[in-house]
């Protein structure tokens, strides 16, 4: 990859965040007790229900489902979440289907929806992943327990812009008579991140 | 300007600062599957133009079209490419 970012140690880098945290709070920017609002705030707003939220909807309702796939971004907001607060992206969502699965990666560093999944799993941001989905996403898959039939056709979706992807996992079968909340509880972030199938 | 369902190549570059078009999908054959307006430019921003927007696309590629034959037959990739980076496929 040609990507200029120097990936550091993590020491090095929370050496740097101390440092520059510092420098702005002698400087009069900002204190100490301000960042760590930002942070609670972030951390309370920023979770996998989220998302899960989203996909049960979907599960439901069909006519929202159509809006979501449409315009991620529009259809959120119906749902009062505004992913534009912490950074102006949009929202995709891809859908899976029967014979269609869709995974998400960002090769160049580790773009995420971050608003609708929380802070990213480690592996996320290793190089392994971000090399290996889209060299070889169905061994991935294998790795993380999702074994799909050979013919199962993969999207990989590299999220190089700002666009943020989010899958739509295909609704468990023998659910009919779940309620949207119950529905909601079965939804996991990787279900969402595409490597695991809810 | 690209439309829906056209054709398009990545070009071959290599540029001494900041971009976003992937090494591995450099000199490919694509396919415009999504419009996506403009966007904040991140080549030239990281490059201190803090205004730079440019249209980009969601481009999608064939797996053999990137990998060859030791790719997965089965499979694709989807970009979000800069419009500077593309030329008529």
């Amino acid at each position: 990859m040609s990507h200029s970012h120097v990936h550091e140690t993590s020491a090095g880098a929370s050496n740097r965040v101390k440092t520059l945290v510092a420098g702005l709070e002698a400087a009069g920017v900002l204190t100490e007790a301000d960042l760590d609002a930002v942070v609670e705030t972030f951390l309370n707003h920023a979770q996998p229900a989220k998302g899960a939220r989203v996909i049960a909807r979907a599960w439901v309702d069909g006519a929202f489902r159509t809006r979501l796939l449409a315009d991620g971004t529009a259809a959120l907001e119906e749902l009062g979440i505004d992913l534009s607060h912490w950074a102006p992206v949009k929202l995709r969502v891809v859908a899976n289907e029967p014979r269609r699965h869709n995974l998400i990666v960002c090769t160049l560093c580790s773009c995420y929806p971050l608003a609708l999944l929380g802070p990213s799993p480690t592996w996320y941001k290793s190089s392994a992943y971000r090399s290996r989905a889209v060299r070889d996403p169905r061994s991935v898959l294998a790795e993380f327990g999702t074994t799909l039939a050979a013919d199962v056709e993969i999207t990989v979706w590299d999220s190089t812009a700002e666009v943020r992807y989010l899958v739509l996992p295909l609704r468990p079968a023998g659910t009919e008579h779940a309620t949207e909340s119950e529905l909601e509880a079965m939804v996991t972030r990787n279900g969402m991140i595409g490597t695991a199938t809810v | 300007m690209f439309a829906l369902g056209d054709r398009v190549r990545t070009k071959v570059m290599n540029p001494p600062g900041h971009t976003r078009l992937p090494a591995y999908l450099r000199g490919r054959p694509g396919r415009v599957v999504w419009e996506l307006g403009t966007l904040p430019f991140s080549d030239a921003r990281a490059a201190g133009d803090r205004a730079a927007a440019q249209r980009a696309y969601t481009v999608r590629f064939a797996t053999a079209d990137i990998w060859g034959a030791d790719g997965d037959p089965h499979g694709s990739v989807c970009a979000d490419l800069f419009e500077s980076y593309l030329e008529p496929g």
